[in-house]
């Protein structure tokens, strides 16, 4: 994975010790809060229900095991022993002391990590395919690109004030896995007719208040023009995006409000102005990213686990994904025990995985949107092995892309934006789904629960979504189906009026209920929803 | 009753008006009548809360105060979903008393 040369540790040192000096100012008084506040959050400290908390970076969701068992240390030092991994393959820390931020950041840089663009109208950290660099169907490793464009946004001036925050997502297959086109740009790696391999650029998607999927703006960029291209998307954007009104000033609002075409054609005029002012990096830059992407030294191995173990078996099944080596696995650590929090670790626990990583995946750790953890090259003869050490620290659910996989934002528990609590849905849906055994012949349902319209929770791209609302100053959940972020993207919606706790629970059931006795041989709970349609679940939910 | 809280600076603990002080207790909290606007921008000033502001609250008959938001009643006991970390570990129905 990626070092850091002299550059990027020096600007995050420096960072530090400037925000050390903000924070010492701010705790004397000499800046007050509106002062202070966008300094702050341009380090990922956000001021939340119960204290601070802390968006730490993890760029593309890849980290190494020093890193994992630093984030591991913090959480044990700073917060309260756990940290929350996020749909944005970030971390976040709950319980921070103002002051002690600084310390946490230097603790933080000493590993090659920050909270840099965690927050802000700026660039974001860049996501990316949590399989990159491992997947069988991948058509090269997304993550040298990526790592690219995190250098070029990364104090990017022209787009530290956007008119909103800014999303990017690379990937580089045709399974999509990162909710490429529900980003503000989605960049999927290709390759040409005649063999290139080039980006293809969608733009304009997004949750929120108001989803839009991506559509797509140029079919092929060449590797030589990437960011110029890129630039070219966001000057558009800086330009001409809503400053005047929040809620309109995603470029989704731009690019719906100008149509996709004529957004195309200022993108391709500005590009043609760009493509000789030199902003292009040099290829030897990109040259000088990718060995650090290279395949580690696999080896040759078994291509079968011994199945005697039938909890073993069906944790392989469910937990690991095909590699392009075939004596390896992509195995899926999961976060979501039954009755557990959606993506909290302890500080043991994120130590643990660090060891396994270096034990069993090349010293390698990958942070999935869908808030569990994947250590990307385990070979099959040491699965059994990782999973017996994985059960033992209660790490070892069976459940990826099932009913109790869901996503879950923290909600009403801990985030000042929500209206209603997420968790304790999810924890009653993992416990019930559980107990009755459903969850099995379910199979891939994937539930996703958002405790506010920002839709951090990816409401709208659940086969089924629950968003809470403040009704009358009590907890309400609406219930909507059909969403999808994968390839097939599709926004879910609303089946009606919403539920209280325990109805939405009941309902959630009783949709269920109604793809079991309609599927046919094959159908996911989505495929069953697009084939039927709403009326049915409508008729079952309402009468 | 009208109630200020807000966050302690340094520490981002929520804590509540007392009438003399701030105290993380919200039964604590006093009612801050028609000075709660001027105690609030008097006490941010002075660096003893960060981001104040005034909620709607109700005196129970044991004493005890009661936010009227819900937000406002997590704010005060801590995260529904982790009775170790609220500010009244050992009771069972804490949990309760917020929804």
């Amino acid at each position: 994975m990626y070092k850091y040369d002299q550059y990027d540790q020096a600007m995050v040192d420096a960072r530090v010790a400037e925000f050390r000096d903000q924070a010492r100012r701010r705790l004397e008084g000499s800046l007050s809060e509106d002062e202070f506040k966008p300094l702050r959050l341009m380090n990922g400290l956000y001021l939340q229900l119960h204290a601070y908390m802390l968006r730490v970076a993890i760029p593309y969701g890849t980290l190494n095991s020093e890193q994992m068992h630093a984030l591991g240390d913090i959480a044990d030092k700073y917060d309260r022993g756990y940290g929350h991994f996020t749909t944005r393959q970030n971390l976040q820390y709950n319980w921070i002391k103002l002051e002690d931020a600084a310390d946490i950041l230097a603790d933080l840089s000493k590993v090659e990590m920050h909270a840099i663009q965690t927050s802000g109208n700026c660039i974001r950290n860049i996501s990316s395919d949590h399989f990159a660099g491992a997947s069988a169907d991948e058509l090269v490793d997304p993550r040298p690109y990526a790592e690219l464009m995190r250098q070029w946004s990364s104090f990017h001036p022209e787009f530290t004030y956007l008119p909103r925050k800014f999303k990017i997502c690379v990937i580089a297959s045709e399974k999509d896995r990162a909710a490429m086109r529900l980003h503000d740009i989605g960049v999927q790696i290709v390759k040409n007719d005649e063999g290139e391999i080039g980006a293809r650029f969608y733009a304009g998607g997004g949750m929120g208040r108001t989803p839009m999927i991506a559509p797509m703006i140029r079919d092929f960029v060449p590797l030589d023009q990437l960011i110029t291209y890129a630039e070219a998307c966001l000057r558009v954007y800086n330009r001409y995006g809503r400053r005047d009104n929040k809620y309109k000033a995603r470029i989704k609002i731009l690019v719906h409000e100008l149509g996709r075409d004529e957004y195309v054609r200022q993108v391709e005029e500005e590009f043609a102005h760009m493509l000789d002012q030199g902003v292009e990096p040099p290829r030897e830059e990109l040259e000088r990213i990718k060995p650090f992407f290279a395949d580690p030294d696999f080896e040759d191995g078994p291509k079968h686990v011994d199945r005697s173990d039938p909890d073993f078996a069906l944790w392989v099944d469910r937990n690991t994904n095909r590699h392009k080596h075939d004596a390896y696995v992509s195995a899926v650590i999961s976060l979501k025990p039954v009755g557990g929090i959606p993506g909290d670790a302890t500080g043991d626990q994120m130590r643990l995985m660090a060891k396994l990583a270096k034990q069993y995946s090349f010293d390698e750790l990958r942070i999935m949107h869908t808030q569990n953890v994947v250590l990307p090259h385990v070979k099959i003869a040491d699965l059994h092995a990782l999973w017996t050490q994985l059960e033992a620290a209660g790490l070892g659910a069976p459940n990826m892309d099932s009913i109790e996989d869901m996503i879950a934002c923290p909600g009403l528990d801990y985030c000042s934006l929500a209206n209603a609590r997420s968790i304790p849905l999810a924890q009653r849906i993992s416990e019930r789904f559980d107990a009755s055994g459903k969850t099995e012949k379910l199979g891939e349902l994937k539930l996703k629960i958002s405790g506010c319209i920002n839709a951090c929770g990816h409401h709208h791209a659940g086969h089924i979504g629950i968003l809470g609302v403040d009704k009358k100053g009590l907890e309400n959940y609406q219930l909507s189906l059909g969403g999808s972020e994968a390839e097939d993207t599709s926004l879910a919606k609303i089946t009606g009026p919403g539920f209280t706790e325990d109805g939405v629970i009941e309902a959630i059931d009783t949709v269920t209920d109604v793809y079991l006795q309609s599927r046919e041989d094959g159908e996911r709970f989505l495929d069953t929803y697009r084939r039927i349609g709403m009326t049915p679940f409508k008729e079952a939910l309402y009468g | 009753m009208r109630v200020l809280t807000g966050n302690d600076l340094k520490t981002g603990d929520v804590i509540w008006w007392t009438g003399e002080g701030w105290s993380r207790h919200v039964d604590d909290a006093v009612d801050a009548g028609e000075q709660a606007e001027q105690t609030l921008a008097a006490e941010e000033a002075a660096l003893r809360v960060n981001v104040p502001y005034v909620i709607d609250a109700s005196r129970e008959e044991d004493g005890s105060v009661r936010p009227a938001h819900i937000k406002d009643r997590i704010r005060a006991l801590g995260p529904t979903v982790r009775p170790d970390l609220t500010l009244k570990p050992k009771d069972p129905e804490a949990i309760d008393w917020v929804i």
